[in-house]
């Protein structure tokens, strides 16, 4: 089997939230990246375990953008996966970065395309379904279970107030969230192991973009809370009733 | 001829999806702010009152009721709904954030070669193209997208525009497409009963560890089932296996944005909060005065969840 799983950098999750250039641009002085949690915890290491099973599985990984992210993918082959590929671009366009992956997959014949959830940052969960529909395959987004015997794929997925069991066939693109694999983290092997293994740079493909990002806005400020004391908890009651119209 | 804008609208068990009478409010919104018409998209046999949904605005309801479609796959939904889309000259399409449109909307889009924007939380302005604002950094910030295709395609977040009535009936026509084979196999759901799912809910009660075990979580349900609320919890809730893992909303859990938050024993860090900081009215219950999640409230209560929610429950109950 031959995985490819999609890696996204984004700012820390407790990265502070500003903008410059008029409100157009991501602040990012100061600012810690890492790997986009969902990629990594629950597709990449997915990947891992499903490698730890079989040894003739193939994990590459690949990751659209700049040079900056480098440090990312080397991260990302810190815990596990054969070898990387970077598309060489700054668009930010889902089409457009949805095409780049469609290409590497058609022309790597991946069995399996692994995505998280969506990313902390953008949060479009929209990437895996595009690339399935750019490459034909079967998609199931919000995957919390993936195995695969007898050339029969079974997967578990959120659905509204539940879960959902299906079975198909490889090749097929799945988004991967919570209960999917355990989070680890890299060892000092693994490290090492990983600076040598291949990252290829390669030009994106001709494609169109679909959209573009205007600029940012922060939410208005909360007015600051209204303390109730404890005694009078009722009060409360009053206030979201007749306040907050909310009950 | 004009084009139009096509809303599909989710319905399950006889009674259509609140979020997507959401869509159908803001599809509505949008045709009149471009003088066109909106119509709503129905897939699948349902006891639910298609004729009814004019009175959200739209003129037609699409009813694709071809057999053995299979909703559970994103490919062939998205073939289905396309084709309708084509066919009725649908340039915008509409749908609700839900978790099945998030595997339907993107391949829609990719078909239809149209720009989408995922999670949008506002009408669109017209001043200098096209453009939707949505939410990004986990609900801590908003992005502008402008759209430069012809096609669009967006999905609207819950609760992020108001359901409106405004009266009228719908003509329902009978479409009959040939569904393509599927070739992923449904081979169980378990679903939660009884239960109100939490993506869907206007009104949140959640627990935190400060609820000291699974034990006490009386409390929270018996608030929550007076309100007629979900219930939630923390990260640290369901990893200790206080409560199911669906319950769980921060960053890596679910992203919930209801009209009522009630938050007790949590003290709210920045991943609880990027889950929840969307919520139209928050309240935090915390013996800590200096829980930061008090920052990010609208009500709170400094006070021991034992000796306070009692209380609260008494008093909703004598609301009656």
């Amino acid at each position: 089997m031959k995985i490819l799983v999609c890696i996204s950098r984004t700012p820390d999750t407790t990265a502070k939230i500003a903008f410059t250039d008029n409100n157009t641009k991501f602040a990012t002085d100061g600012v810690q990246w890492i790997i986009n949690p969902y990629d990594e915890w629950y597709a990449l290491v997915r990947a891992i375990e499903l490698k730890e099973k079989d040894a003739s599985v193939i994990i590459h990984l690949i990751t659209v953008g700049n040079s900056e992210t480098e440090p990312i993918i080397r991260k990302a082959l810190a815990l596990g996966g054969d070898e990387a590929i970077r598309v060489n671009t700054d668009n930010q366009d889902p089409f457009y970065i949805a095409s780049q992956i469609a290409a590497v997959v058609k022309e790597g014949g991946y069995d399996l395309v692994l995505t998280g959830k969506e990313t902390i940052d953008y949060n479009g969960s929209s990437i895996g379904a595009m690339v399935a529909e750019l490459t034909d395959t079967n998609y199931i987004s919000l995957a919390t279970k993936f195995e695969f015997e007898h050339g029969k794929a079974i997967i578990c997925r959120e659905i509204e107030g539940g879960e959902e069991v299906a079975e198909t066939t490889l090749p097929l693109t799945l988004s991967c969230q919570k209960g999917m694999a355990e989070a680890r983290i890299p060892n000092m092997r693994g490290i090492m192991a990983a600076r040598t293994k291949p990252l290829k740079v390669i030009d994106p493909v001709t494609v169109d973009t679909y959209t573009e990002t205007v600029g940012f806005l922060l939410p208005p400020p909360k007015a600051g809370v209204k303390l109730i004391p404890a005694d009078t908890p009722e009060l409360l009651v009053k206030l979201l009733r007749e306040e907050a119209k909310v009950i | 001829m004009n084009m139009s804008i096509l809303i599909y609208t989710e319905h399950q068990e006889g009674k259509f999806k609140k979020n997507s009478l959401e869509a159908i409010s803001y599809g509505v919104a949008i045709a009149a702010q471009k003088g066109i018409d909106a119509h709503a998209l129905v897939i699948g046999e349902t006891t639910a009152p298609l004729p009814e949904l004019g009175k959200y605005g739209v003129k037609k309801v699409y009813h694709l009721n071809t057999a053995n479609i299979n909703i559970s796959d994103t490919k062939t939904m998205s073939v289905l709904i396309a084709s309708v889309s084509t066919q009725q000259n649908c340039d915008t399409l509409i749908f609700s954030n839900t978790l099945s449109a998030k595997g339907i909307a993107p391949r829609v889009a990719v078909r239809l070669k149209a720009g989408m924007v995922s999670g949008a939380v506002d009408l669109p302005e017209n001043n200098n193209g096209f453009c939707v604002k949505k939410n990004v950094f986990s609900g801590k910030a908003v992005t502008e997208i402008k759209v430069l295709t012809s096609k669009i395609v967006i999905t609207l977040n819950a609760n992020a525009f108001e359901v409106k009535e405004t009266g009228g009936s719908a003509e329902v026509i009978t479409i009959d497409i040939s569904a393509p084979a599927s070739t992923i196999t449904v081979t169980g759901i378990n679903k939660i009963a009884g239960e109100i799912p939490l993506s869907e809910a206007e009104k949140v009660v959640s627990g935190g560890r400060g609820l000291k075990g699974p034990e006490n979580w009386g409390l929270i349900e018996e608030l929550a089932s007076l309100l007629g609320a979900a219930t939630a919890c923390s990260r640290a809730v369901s990893d200790a296996h206080w409560r199911p893992h669906h319950e769980h909303v921060g960053q890596t859990g679910l992203a919930i944005s209801p009209n009522l938050y009630i938050a007790v024993g949590i003290s709210g860090a920045i991943q609880h909060l990027a889950g929840v900081n969307r919520s139209k009215t928050i309240v935090v219950i915390n013996k800590d005065p200096e829980a930061p999640f008090f920052k990010a409230a609208d009500y709170g209560i400094v006070g021991d969840a034992f000796e306070v929610m009692p209380k609260i429950i008494q008093a909703v109950k004598d609301l009656g």
